[in-house]
């Protein structure tokens, strides 16, 4: 990876950080109510920098968490995280960025609002839920039913990330040329 | 510096990081074994006391924790009414136990040697053009951009509460990313005039 690519998935590694630490976020669509904005940044990185570098800052991002670094929302860090039941969640992260980055790339739709929402839709929510709903199954000991129906309650959230996705997208790209 | 490590030192601290992870990984696949719920609440209790043991600091590290309970209160409802109150409490113990168990070593273990205890298991990965070198380099950005970057989105949360009276939009976030992007190519110019991707192809 050239070093453009490594400092960029750095710096955006550091910002889905930096998103999951800074205090409340407004959301004008849903009536103020308070998003953490971390998983915003694990979808913007796939759409902004491509499926490659994308995962590469969300792999280092955790990769950062695992030695120790206290940058989930919240403050949580070290390899607990990793032990507990939202685990499959952030291995989803990896392959949600990298597949709304794919899907960026490739969707042939000519509105990047639209193309951002799809990538967003499926790299966001669809895929990090095929990896976390399993793993939230085999962790708890659960069916796959009661597993989804364990995770459902934040799924409203998780469609709204990716509306708000694709309108930053959308804005971002309008000033800015889609990055190769 | 950032990290989830304690200051002061404790006896776990002595305990070499590689042994830590190993009993870890050892501690983990015994805990998946056990199904019964007393010989779990032992383990957990052990675990907890030791927890308890490492001082105010790490206490307060437990209220991290609380960020789990929605999931906890779910999963334990679902296994209560689908297969009894027994063999949730296992799960739930198990799943308590495993986390503390993690935060003990990941509190106890600066950084600096979790990455040496992990560095043989990522030297094979060099065939797949992921060497150490660069792995420090990425790891030490996002360490001192974390703060820069949260200082830069408070910056431009004052600004827009200072003319909006509101708390920061998500209509900063656009032209916030425009400015990340842009500082990483510069640092990465800057990188580069240092040598960093010299005899590597660009």
């Amino acid at each position: 990876m050239e070093t453009r690519s490594i400092v960029r998935a750095a710096l955006f590694a550091a910002l889905i950080a930096a998103l999951g630490l800074v205090p409340r976020i407004d959301v004008p669509i849903a009536a103020g109510v308070p998003i953490t904005a971390q998983t915003l940044g694990v979808i913007l990185a796939g759409i902004l920098l491509g499926a490659r570098v994308g995962a590469a800052s969300v792999l280092l991002f955790l990769f950062v968490v695992a030695l120790g670094a206290p940058l989930l929302s919240g403050g949580r860090g070290g390899i607990g995280v990793f032990f507990g039941p939202t685990a499959g969640y952030l291995i989803g992260w990896i392959f949600g960025s990298a597949a709304a980055g794919f899907l960026m790339q490739k969707l042939p739709i000519g509105s990047i609002f639209l193309r951002a929402l799809v990538a967003s839709l499926i790299g966001g929510v669809f895929v990090i839920y095929l990896f976390g709903i399993p793993y939230l199954a085999f962790a708890a000991g659960l069916t796959l039913d009661k597993a989804f129906l364990a995770g459902a309650v934040f799924l409203p959230g998780d469609i709204l990330k990716s509306i708000l996705a694709a309108l930053v997208a959308k804005s971002y790209f309008a000033s800015r040329a889609p990055i190769k | 510096m950032i990290s989830g490590h304690l200051a002061h030192r404790t006896w776990l601290h002595a305990v070499p990081a590689r042994g830590k992870l190993l009993g870890l990984a050892g501690l983990t696949c015994i805990a998946f074994w056990i199904d019964e719920p007393r010989l779990l609440g032992l383990g957990f209790a052990i675990v907890f006391v030791n927890y308890l043991c490492l001082g105010r600091e790490a206490r307060g590290r437990l209220k991290l924790l609380s960020s789990l309970a929605p999931f906890f209160a779910v999963i334990g409802l679902f296994q209560f009414w689908s297969v009894g109150g027994e063999a949730a409490a296992a799960i739930l113990l198990r799943l308590c136990l495993m986390i503390l168990l993690a935060d003990l070593v990941s509190m106890t273990t600066p950084m600096l040697d979790m990455m040496d205890a992990i560095e043989p298991v990522l030297r094979p990965l060099s065939i797949f053009g992921l060497d150490a070198m660069r792995l420090s380099v990425a790891v030490a950005l996002v360490i001192r951009f974390v703060p820069a970057l949260m200082e830069e989105w408070m910056t431009r949360n004052e600004a827009w509460r200072a003319r909006t009276g509101r708390n920061a939009s998500v209509r900063l976030l656009p032209a916030f990313l425009g400015g990340v992007v842009t500082l990483a190519d510069r640092v990465a110019e800057a990188l580069d005039a240092r040598g960093f991707g010299r005899g590597r192809k660009r």
